[in-house]
């Protein structure tokens, strides 16, 4: 049995032309990503956006079904942008699709770019953006978090599904009509957004429930956590 | 030792998600192959899965590395290690994207 499990676009959707022209667009965001993730990397940030990458690429494996015979699976855009900010939460998607595409042949390599600028450079972006427009709601308290989180992470999938739509506008390898699969894709992405809003309000929730300083999202609103260290912690 | 057992606590959820979890996941098409499929049978020809009819995945083509080790998560094809797999996704995920953002990082000035 050999039901393909691939997650992403495989080669050959996308025409050569277009393919690159992707691949060009993830070099250069993912380089503008690089060169301003470093602002919020350090000792403590660092190691867990490598745990958050990790975690990505776990929860990716769970496809989830939407419809008879459809399943979704988490893109993880939002999740990442909450917990680790856009720039390092685009690196982290980004990562968890290269070895995707190279080690567990999920996902073509040329439409790589393509994949990268819809889940991680999209889905980041957008999902951010919405939960920098609701920071205010998410900072209120625990449920205003987690509903945040949740809206981001719909919009964070249905955005990153209109890429694919653009991507086939602009380059597909085959003639079909646009609006049949613009509202296939995106009508199945939004059901699959529900999913990624649960997935992501849970995870979001319970990081917040133990460490609220490791929610990026929430910077500048915790008090100082040195105030706990002092007790029980060994010199 | 609050700190470490959070990201051990977070690294341990992530393992068990890709070792355990993953034999529960649904293995229908997701939402995008589902749409570039529509239209198209997936007949097998000599053991071999072809597209008939008109998709936008009619020209999709296989995976230059679907033969590697660990193609599909699957450790040498077999699905029963689905799991290991897993794991091993995790494991060089997070020593891929660790390392490089221990590099990134701003250093501490102590």
């Amino acid at each position: 049995m050999s039901t393909s499990v691939a997650m992403h676009m495989s080669d050959g959707l996308l025409n050569a032309t277009t393919s690159m022209l992707f691949i060009g667009v993830a070099v250069v965001g993912l380089a503008v990503a690089a060169s301003r993730a470093r602002a919020t990397l350090d000792d403590r940030t660092a190691p867990m956006a490598g745990l958050v990458a990790a975690f990505l690429f776990a929860t990716q494996m769970i496809n989830f079904p939407v419809l008879p015979g459809v399943s979704g699976h988490l893109l993880g855009g939002a999740l990442a942008a909450i917990l680790v900010g856009p720039w390092v939460g685009a690196l982290c998607v980004s990562i968890v699709l290269v070895v995707q595409a190279l080690v567990f042949a999920d996902g073509g390599i040329t439409a790589l770019g393509a994949n990268i600028t819809n889940m991680a450079l999209i889905g980041t972006a957008a999902g951010f953006l919405v939960a920098l427009a609701l920071r205010g709601i998410a900072q209120r308290g625990r449920v205003g978090l987690v509903s945040v989180a949740f809206i981001a992470a719909v919009v964070n999938t249905v955005l990153a599904s209109l890429g694919f739509v653009v991507e086939f506008a602009m380059g597909g390898e085959t003639s079909f009509p646009l609006g049949a699969v613009a509202a296939t894709v995106v009508g199945v992405h939004g059901l699959i957004g529900i999913g990624e809003g649960v997935i992501t309000a849970l995870t979001v929730g319970a990081v917040a429930a133990v460490r609220p300083d490791l929610v990026y999202l929430l910077r500048g609103t915790q008090r100082p956590l040195e105030l706990r260290t002092a007790e029980g912690v060994a010199a | 030792m609050r700190k470490r057992g959070f990201f051990v606590g977070f690294l341990l959820v992530a393992l068990v998600i890709a070792g355990a979890v993953s034999y529960l996941a649904d293995s229908d098409p997701d939402g995008l192959d589902h749409a570039t499929l529509v239209g198209c049978q997936v007949v097998e020809v000599d053991g071999a899965e072809r597209l008939t009819g008109n998709c936008i995945a009619q020209r999709a083509r296989d995976h230059q590395l679907s033969s590697s080790p660990l193609a599909d998560y699957a450790v040498g094809g077999d699905e029963r290690s689905t799991g290991m797999a897993g794991v091993l996704g995790v494991l060089l995920t997070l020593g891929l994207a660790g390392g490089l953002f221990w590099l990134l990082r701003k250093r501490s000035t102590t």
